[in-house]
C-alpha cells in the first residue's frame, strides 16, 4: 500500500503539467445552475448556468441590460434567484461565503463624507478583518498604488479617478478568492487603467479568481480564458476564449503576394475583397466548402509570388456583434 | 452581530464628529436658557426700562383730582383749560398723553401724538374704574371693606384619593409635564427619523449600498443606521439634560438674586406709593403661586415618569425609524420624499394635536385610551397622560407590548421595502411599486 502512495506520488511528479490541469479542469470556483430570476414583468435571467473554473479570468459580457448585473447580485448574495442555485467551491452559496468574494459594482460609490482611510478600514472590518489586520494591508495597498496622501481626504475632496483608486483597494483588500469587476477600467485615465490591469493580473497569478463583467472587447482577448455571452437573459454563448474563436473560424485568410493580379476563374476560394497597398497585392479570401489552405497555395504559386497567407481568426468584438445580433433577431 | 456592532459604531461616529452635532448640542441647552433668562430680564426690567409718561388730565367730573396718583410709568398734572383749547395746544404742551375726563365720566378720551399704547390705555382705565367705584360706593354709603369681602376669589383645591391618601392633584404641573414630554418625543421623531432617511438616500445615492449589502444584509445595515442615529439621539438628550440643568443652575442662581431685589425693590415702591393692601395681596398671590408650582412638580413620580419617558422615546423612535428607513429607500433624493411622508407624519401630527387638546383635558377619556394604546400614537399619547397618575398598569402594560409588536411589525415591512428599495435607481417609485417590493421573495 505504501509502495503503491509512492508510485502515485512519483507519477504525479512526473506528470506534473498534467496533474495540474486535471486538477485545475474538475475545481470550481462558482457553478451556476439553471437560475431564473423575475421582476415583476420582466424576466432578469432566464435558465442561466455557466462554470466558472478556479484560478481563472472569465469574462461575463453581453449588452446593456441583458442580465449581467442581475446574475452578479445574486452570485453576491444581494439578491436571491427565484429558482436555481449558486455553488460556491462546491458548497451552495452561504451568507459567510461574502468575506471569500471582493465586488467592484460598476456604480462606484463611497460615502462623500468621510476620510478615505477609515472608510477603507471600515469596509474591510465588514468584509470580516480586524481591524489592526485591515490597517495593516489598507497601508500596503495606499503605498503601492501611491495614495499614502489621501488617507485623511474625503472623497469629495478627490477626483474620481482618484476615488476609483481608492474603491479598488477596497475591493480587494480582504485577499478574496472570487474577485467580481465590474467594468474595472471605466473612469481610470489609459495610465491607471494599466496599474489597475496589472495588479488584477497579479492577484490572479496569486490564485484568485477573477469574473470580470466588460464591454471592452479587446481587453477581453487580452485579459480572459473563459467568457460568457449573456443577451436578453439568455445565456448564448460560452466557453474557452481560443475555442470559441476557432469554432468561428469560417476559411477567411488573408493572401499577400506579388506580380499581376489574379484572375480567380476556378479557383479553391472566392475573392471578398481585393487591394494594392505600395508594391503588393492584399487579398481576402474565402475558402470554398471542403478545400484546405495548401489548395489555396498550391492554386496561387504558380502564378504569383506569395509574402503570406494568413487565417483570420474572428475577433470576440466580431464574434459578440454576431452572436448579439442573431439571437437579437426573431 | 458583529457587522451590526461596526454598522452601529460608524452611524455613531460619523455623526457625532461632526461639527454641526457639537454645536447644536451646546448651543440648544445655551439658546433655551438664554430664552428664559432674557424673557425674565424683560419682565423685571420691564418696568425701568420704559420712559414716564407724561399725561395732563382735564377733569370736569371733578372725581379724580387728588385720588389719581402718579404711578411707576405715569405722571399726572391736572390742568383747568378748555378742552378745545387743549386739544388745539396739546402737541406744542410738551406732554405724551391729553386725559379728557367729561363731567358724566361716560366718555373719557386719551390723546396722543401717536397711537396710546395699549399699556397705557389700560392702566389709566383700571385707575379710573376703581377710584370711580368707590366714589360711587362712598356716595351710596357702602363700605367698601364690605365690597372686597364680597367680591373675594373662591378658590377651588383639587384633591386625588389615592391609596396612601388624599393628596393634592397638581393637575398644572402635570400637563406642563406632559405636554413638555409629548412635545420632546414629536419633535425628536421627526429629528431623528429625519437623520436616518436622509442617511438611506445618501448612501443610495452615493452608490456605496451595493459594496455594503455585498457584505452585510439589507436588514442589518438598516438596523444598524437606525441603532445608530438612535444612540446619537440618546446622546444628544443626555448632553441636553445635563448641560440644561448645568446651566439652569448657574443662571437660575444668578436670576433669582435679581428678581428677588427687584420685586421687593417694585412692591416696596409700589406699596409706599399706593398703600393699598390690594397689591401686597395679589404680590402674596404670586409667592404662593411660585411655590405651588414646586410643590406640584416634586409630587410627579420622576423615575416612573422618566422612564416611561425612554421607552416611548425609544421604541417610538425605532418604530418611525424604520418607517422613514423604508421612504428613503424609495427615493432617490430628499426632494422626492414628500408623497411618502405623509402616511408616516400623519399619525404624529393628529396625536400631537389632540394631545394639546383632548388628552390633556381629560386623560381618561375613551379617545385618550386608545391613543396612548396604538403603537403609532401611544408615544405622544401615553405620555400626556403618564404626569397626571392614575393609569391602570394593565393600560400601560397593553400600551408597551403593543408597541413592541408595533415596532417589530413596521421594521418587518420596512426592511422588505428597504432591500429593494435600495438597489432601484432612477425609477419614481408609487405605492403599488412599495406593495410589489414587499411581495419580492428573499
Amino acid at each position: 500500500m505504501v509502495g503503491d502512495a509512492v508510485i502515485a506520488a512519483k507519477a504525479r511528479l512526473l506528470c506534473s503539467k498534467f496533474v495540474y490541469f486535471t486538477v485545475q479542469s474538475i475545481t470550481l470556483m462558482l457553478s451556476i445552475r439553471d437560475i431564473v430570476k423575475q421582476y415583476a414583468s420582466h424576466r432578469a435571467l432566464d435558465h442561466v448556468s455557466m462554470e466558472i473554473e478556479e484560478g481563472t479570468v472569465f469574462g461575463l459580457l453581453g449588452p446593456n441590460g441583458a442580465g449581467k448585473t442581475s446574475l452578479i447580485r445574486i452570485v453576491n448574495q444581494i439578491t436571491a434567484p427565484d429558482s436555481g442555485e449558486v455553488y460556491f467551491k462546491g458548497a451552495p452559496l452561504h451568507q459567510s461565503h461574502t468575506e471569500r468574494i471582493g465586488y467592484l459594482p460598476e456604480e462606484r460609490g463611497l460615502y462623500k463624507k468621510m476620510e478615505i482611510g477609515e472608510q477603507i478600514l471600515y469596509l474591510a472590518q465588514l468584509k470580516g478583518l480586524s481591524r489592526h489586520e485591515a490597517m495593516k494591508r489598507a497601508r500596503y495597498w495606499f503605498e503601492r498604488l501611491e495614495i499614502q496622501a489621501w488617507w485623511n481626504k474625503k472623497i469629495e475632496e478627490l477626483s474620481k479617478g482618484m476615488g476609483q483608486k481608492a474603491q479598488f483597494v477596497a475591493t480587494v483588500i480582504h485577499e478574496p478568492e472570487l474577485l467580481i469587476l465590474d467594468e474595472p477600467f471605466s473612469g481610470f485615465d489609459p495610465v491607471n487603467a494599466e496599474l489597475i490591469k496589472n495588479e488584477i493580473l497579479e492577484l490572479n497569478r496569486k490564485g484568485a479568481t477573477i469574473i470580470f463583467s466588460t464591454h471592452r472587447m479587446e481587453s477581453v482577448e487580452e485579459l480572459c480564458d473563459s467568457i460568457a455571452l449573456i443577451n436578453l437573459s439568455k445565456k448564448i454563448l460560452d466557453g474557452k476564449v481560443k475555442a470559441i474563436r476557432n469554432a468561428h473560424r469560417n476559411g477567411t485568410y488573408v493572401l499577400e503576394y506579388e506580380g499581376q493580379k489574379v484572375n480567380v476563374g476556378g479557383a479553391p476560394f472566392s475573392v471578398l475583397s481585393e487591394s494594392v497597398v505600395d508594391d503588393h497585392h492584399q487579398m481576402k479570401l474565402k475558402i470554398s466548402d471542403g478545400k484546405k489552405a495548401n489548395d489555396v497555395l498550391q492554386y496561387m504559386l504558380p502564378l504569383v509570388s506569395i509574402n503570406k497567407l494568413e487565417e483570420v481568426v474572428p475577433t470576440m468584438n466580431e464574434i459578440f456583434i454576431q452572436t448579439v445580433s442573431k439571437s437579437t433577431r426573431p | 452581530m458583529n457587522k451590526i456592532m461596526l454598522i452601529i459604531q460608524r452611524e455613531y461616529l460619523s455623526r457625532v464628529k461632526k461639527k454641526s452635532f457639537l454645536i447644536v448640542t451646546f448651543l440648544v441647552p445655551v439658546l433655551f436658557i438664554g430664552m428664559f433668562v432674557l424673557i425674565g430680564y424683560i419682565a423685571v426690567t420691564q418696568n425701568e426700562m420704559s420712559e414716564k409718561k407724561r399725561v395732563e388730565v382735564i377733569d370736569e367730573s371733578g372725581w379724580f383730582e387728588n385720588k389719581l396718583h402718579n404711578g411707576d410709568n405715569i405722571e399726572y398734572t391736572f390742568i383747568r383749560q378748555d378742552v378745545a383749547a387743549a386739544k388745539a395746544g396739546f402737541i406744542k404742551s410738551g406732554y405724551d398723553y391729553l386725559l379728557y375726563i367729561p363731567g358724566n365720566t361716560d366718555n373719557v378720551q386719551l390723546l396722543a401724538e401717536k397711537k396710546p399704547t395699549a399699556i397705557v390705555t389700560q392702566t389709566i382705565a383700571s385707575s379710573l374704574s376703581s377710584i370711580a367705584q368707590s366714589t360711587k360706593l362712598a356716595a351710596a354709603h357702602i363700605d367698601s371693606a364690605v365690597v372686597a369681602q364680597a367680591q373675594k376669589r373662591i378658590s377651588v383645591e383639587g384633591l386625588q384619593v389615592t391609596d396612601e391618601g388624599i393628596k393634592k392633584a397638581h393637575t398644572f404641573a402635570s400637563a406642563g409635564i406632559g405636554f413638555v414630554c409629548a412635545l420632546l418625543i414629536y419633535l425628536s421623531l421627526f429629528l431623528y427619523g429625519a437623520q436616518v432617511m436622509r442617511g438611506v438616500i445618501e448612501e443610495k445615492v452615493s452608490r456605496i449600498i451595493e459594496v455594503i449589502i455585498s457584505s452585510v444584509k439589507p436588514f442589518q445595515l438598516m438596523l444598524g443606521k437606525i441603532i445608530g442615529v438612535g444612540l446619537v439621539g440618546l446622546t444628544q438628550f443626555i448632553l441636553w439634560i445635563v448641560l440644561t440643568a448645568v446651566l439652569s443652575t448657574v443662571a437660575g442662581g444668578i436670576m433669582v438674586k435679581n428678581i428677588k431685589a427687584k420685586t421687593e425693590q417694585v412692591s416696596m415702591a409700589s406699596k409706599a406709593a399706593q398703600g393699598a393692601a390690594g397689591n401686597g395681596q395679589a404680590a402674596a398671590h404670586a409667592d404662593n403661586f411660585a411655590g405651588d408650582i414646586m410643590e406640584e412638580i416634586d409630587s410627579i413620580p420622576i423615575a416612573y415618569t422618566l422612564s416611561c419617558f425612554l421607552f416611548y422615546f425609544l421604541f417610538g423612535y425605532l418604530l418611525y425609524s424604520a418607517l422613514f428607513a423604508a421612504v428613503g429607500s424609495a427615493v432617490d433624493s430628499e426632494t422626492e420624499t414628500q408623497q411618502f411622508m405623509i402616511p408616516v407624519t400623519l399619525p404624529l401630527i393628529f396625536t400631537f394635536a389632540m394631545a394639546e387638546s383632548v388628552i390633556i383635558n381629560n386623560p381618561d377619556s375613551p379617545l385618550s385610551v386608545w391613543l396612548s394604546l396604538i403603537p403609532f400614537t401611544s408615544p405622544i399619547a401615553m405620555m400626556i397622560r403618564i404626569p397626571f397618575g392614575g393609569v391602570p398598569a394593565w393600560q400601560l402594560a397593553t400600551s408597551m407590548a403593543l408597541m413592541v409588536l408595533g415596532f417589530l411589525f413596521t421594521t418587518w415591512v420596512a426592511g422588505r421595502i428597504y432591500r429593494v428599495g435600495i438597489l432601484m435607481y432612477g425609477k419614481k417609485a408609487s405605492y403599488k411599486e412599495l406593495v410589489k417590493w414587499f411581495m419580492y421573495k428573499d
